[in-house]
């Protein structure tokens, strides 16, 4: 393959505005060459996603591209028309969204999904578009690839879909892709599959690539320059190697510096063996005719952490949803200091209610956007404790204070606040209740890596002052290690491993603990080809 | 000029100028009607004059002041009836949502059963057996009428009840109605006030053409609807009696759509692609 060094896309100060006049994008320029990748990253809010559809000269709803060029092969797309600039989306960039179940429709087979663009922009006829979208299955190694695309959305994995939507990217046969966080929201073990493939396709078939993403340690794996953006600005832009090794910029050392802690064991001491507040004993839970929690044993102790950790799909939230009582068990018994609780949750008392807290993944939906931060955190305190309403406002505005948000932020609506004041919302109004222990479900997977590592000293720091036991759900080996006492390893449904953190994460470990373990990037270049050359030693 | 924090165009500009007059022609009635409801005051059927602007009806009473008084029970009826349906089908529609599936299964076959008669031939045998009064009518139409906002009601509540903020609320131990009231009504507000336009336009519709057929508001009350049937017959004597009722039965729904489409628009509107405006 002829690896031509041609500019290919070129952004030149690129500015975008949201409606009201706030400067989302501020003079960012970028070139980018064939068979390049270049990766954005930032926390949320820096423009990285803004970018990302930009050089695509489009704007999400509310923001406009108000200056800039944006060269395709030396051709300034922002001047096309509308027809002109579609006619260059699919064909010439094309992109590949973070969600790829919600990027495809329902309705439709994924076939027809994929061939869709190249027979709608006259480039192929339907056998050829279906002949090519056989070879892209084939590449991206995707199961049957003949009869996969007869499938629908549904009936295929969440790494499955990614794959078939970077096959829909391809169908057109563009020079350039656009990655917006592709991996984000697969678990460790998926993501290694789809960054490896997603590498090759660029490699073979000689496409320059922008990948959007927050994780340094997965762009460090496929991208050649990194481009660190903060607030809509460029802060560093350079080799990767060298972002990684030597950041020049104060704020790149942190956002490094961050990810190498992460990677770090922090030895958590062991707590005392007190007495446990709540215990599940061989608990059964089903889904109609899936049995989701098989035979699970579990407990924790006021002040303690213990940490269910597996990939998606392993029954972690079912355990968390068995122990509250929305997902009535079949059989085993979940107890609370000894007395046991009724398996639905309409037969506990308000009391028992009380005690057991839980904090969702995704703070969005678990707000009401209707309701005042002040009304929601103040709703537990009226309803558990009778109180009286300025003793309900006083207590609100001591919670605030608990969980770092500023008093005056009671009247606001939660649909004003950022991804991490709402999960700091929802752990106020989960303290409200003065529960023994919180159960909290990937608190921090919805969030960027800064503010993840804010909530999770949060969530330690109000376990030493308020003694409140955490069960800590969770796909991220890194925070395990961080703040659990104890850790279960859970899959497809059953407790494999559980013992003191430092000794599940220690020689010998169980199979799959070591499977998980090797998934989780690390800030190496070459990490990736090194996983996959001990894999394929490993199967030889 | 904004309305509600939106900003409204020029068509529903008009149809809340024509909604705005009809309803303070309805308030005011008695003050600026020349003549009272039922006085008769010329020959069946006059030309217009100075004294009867737009001339007098089959008995004799002024046409104007009949149209005055008609906005009143009409319009009147009409919203009495679309408020009470939506009280009964926002709160039947909610309970199936998050009453579990037996509530749900219970409510919504009793809806199918309803929904399965013509609602015009329902409504006449109702009418027919229990006689016309007002109340009866406003009754009849409004459990009628509410059958259709259960099933809006009831979708858009299935949609909000399986949102983390309700089962935190649930988890929390909170009774159905606080749960109704608190947690799903204020999400669900938005499509139900759209709905609640276009329903009242069927309802006023619905009671015109009652009216028409003698089972809507009786003599001696003025209606537009019974106000057509009454002067129908003028219009083989070339005398445009029955067509002012008629115009305004038409300009009130225009005006009404005007603000519902509105109103639709901005509950649709797209949250992507604004970049090719």
């Amino acid at each position: 393959m002829i690896a031509t060094n041609k500019t290919i896309l070129k952004l030149t100060d690129l500015r975008v505005e949201a409606l009201s006049g706030t400067v989302l994008v501020d003079n960012v320029s970028l070139e980018l060459k064939r068979g390049e990748v270049v990766g954005l990253i930032g926390e949320s809010g820096a423009g990285k996603s803004t970018i990302g559809l930009a050089s695509m000269v489009y704007a999400r709803a509310g923001c406009r591209i108000t200056g800039g060029k944006v060269e395709i092969d030396g051709e300034d797309i922002r001047l096309l028309d509308a027809d002109g600039r579609r006619d260059r989306r699919g064909q010439r960039i094309a992109y590949i969204a973070q969600s790829a179940a919600a990027s495809f429709n329902p309705a439709h087979r994924l076939m027809d999904q994929v061939i869709e663009m190249p027979v709608s922009h006259g480039l192929m006829t339907i056998s050829e578009a279906k002949a090519w979208a056989l070879e892209l299955f084939r590449a991206l190694d995707l199961p049957n690839p003949d009869t996969f695309g007869d499938r629908y959305p549904h009936q295929v994995s969440g790494g499955q879909l990614q794959r078939a939507m970077a096959a829909m990217a391809m169908s057109c046969r563009p020079d350039i892709l656009v990655l917006d966080e592709p991996t984000t929201a697969l678990d460790v073990t998926t993501q290694i599959e789809v960054l490896t493939l997603l590498k090759k396709l660029i490699r073979d078939y000689n496409m320059a690539a922008l990948y959007i993403t927050h994780d340094l340690a997965v762009v460090a794996q496929v991208s050649d320059r990194i481009m660190v953006l903060r607030h809509g600005k460029m802060v560093e832009l350079g080799e990767t190697a060298q972002i990684l090794q030597a950041p020049k910029m104060d704020y790149t050392r942190a956002l490094v510096a961050e990810r190498k802690a992460a990677d770090k064991l922090a030895v958590v001491s062991a707590s005392n063996q007190a007495q446990p507040v709540i215990e599940a004993h061989n608990v059964v839970g089903i889904y109609g005719t899936f049995t989701a929690v098989k035979d699970v044993s579990i407990s924790v102790a006021r002040g303690e952490t213990v940490a269910v950790v597996g990939e998606s799909g392993s029954g972690k939230s079912s355990l968390a949803r068995l122990i509250v009582g929305l997902l009535p068990r079949r059989a085993g018994e979940v107890k609370l200091h000894g007395e046991m609780l009724s398996a639905d949750l309409k037969g506990r008392t308000r009391d028992e209610l009380r005690k057991v807290q839980l904090i969702y993944q995704q703070p969005d939906v678990a707000l009401n956007p209707r309701q005042t931060v002040g009304e929601i955190i103040g709703r537990p305190i009226e309803f558990y404790f009778n109180r009286s309403p300025e003793n309900v406002k006083a207590r609100v505005n001591k919670l605030l204070r608990l969980v770092g948000l500023p008093e005056d932020y009671a009247g606001r609506l939660s649909t004003a606040l950022s991804g991490g004041q709402k999960q700091r919302v929802c752990i106020a109004r989960a303290l409200a209740a003065e529960p023994d222990v919180i159960i909290c479900d990937e608190p921090t997977s919805a969030l960027d890596q800064l503010v993840a590592e804010d909530i999770l000293k949060l969530l330690k720091s109000l376990q030493d002052n308020l003694g409140v036991g955490y069960l800590f759900i969770t796909h991220d080996l890194g925070i395990v290690r961080r703040i659990a006492h104890r850790t279960a390893v859970m899959l497809k449904g059953e407790i494999i491993a559980q013992g003191p953190t430092a000794k599940i994460f220690s020689p010998p470990f169980h199979p799959y603990t070591e499977q998980l373990l090797s998934s989780v990037p690390e800030m190496r270049t070459d990490w990736l080809d090194d996983v996959l050359a001990k894999r394929v030693l490993k199967s030889a | 000029m904004k309305l509600f924090g939106y900003k409204p165009p020029l068509t529903a500009w008009l149809g809340l100028a024509i909604i705005g007059i009809f309803i303070f022609v309805a308030i005011f009635a008695d003050v600026i009607a020349p003549y009272g409801e039922a006085e008769s005051v010329g020959q069946t059927w006059d030309d217009p004059s100075f004294a009867n602007w737009l001339g007098t009806d089959n008995i004799g009473r002024d046409l104007l002041s009949r149209l005055i008084y008609g906005a009143r029970m009409t319009i009147g009826v009409a919203l009495v009836t679309t408020i009470l349906s939506f009280f009964i089908g926002i709160t039947t529609g909610f309970t199936a949502a998050v009453g579990g599936p037996v509530i749900d299964q219970f409510l919504s076959r009793l809806v199918d059963v309803m929904l399965s008669i013509p609602l015009l031939i329902f409504a006449l045998i109702i009418l027919s057996v229990f006689g016309s009064s007002i109340t009866t009518l406003v009754l009849t139409l409004a459990i009628l009428d509410s059958t259709r906002v259960f099933r809006l009601a009831r979708a858009v509540a299935t949609n909000l009840a399986v949102m983390e903020y309700v089962e935190a609320a649930r988890l929390r131990g909170e009774g159905l109605w606080w749960i109704m009231r608190r947690e799903i009504l204020p999400n669900a507000l938005p499509p139900m006030i759209s709905e609640f336009g276009l329903r009242f336009c069927f309802n006023f519709l619905f009671v015109a053409s009652l009216s028409f057929l003698g089972l809507g508001i009786q003599p001696p009350f003025a209606d537009w609807g019974g106000m057509v049937r009454d002067n129908g017959k003028a219009i083989s004597f070339g005398i445009p009696a029955p067509l002012w009722p008629a115009l305004a039965i038409a300009i009130m729904t225009v005006g009404v759509n005007l603000v519902v489409d509105w109103i639709l628009s901005i509950n649709s509107r797209p949250s992507g692609a604004s970049a090719e405006m």
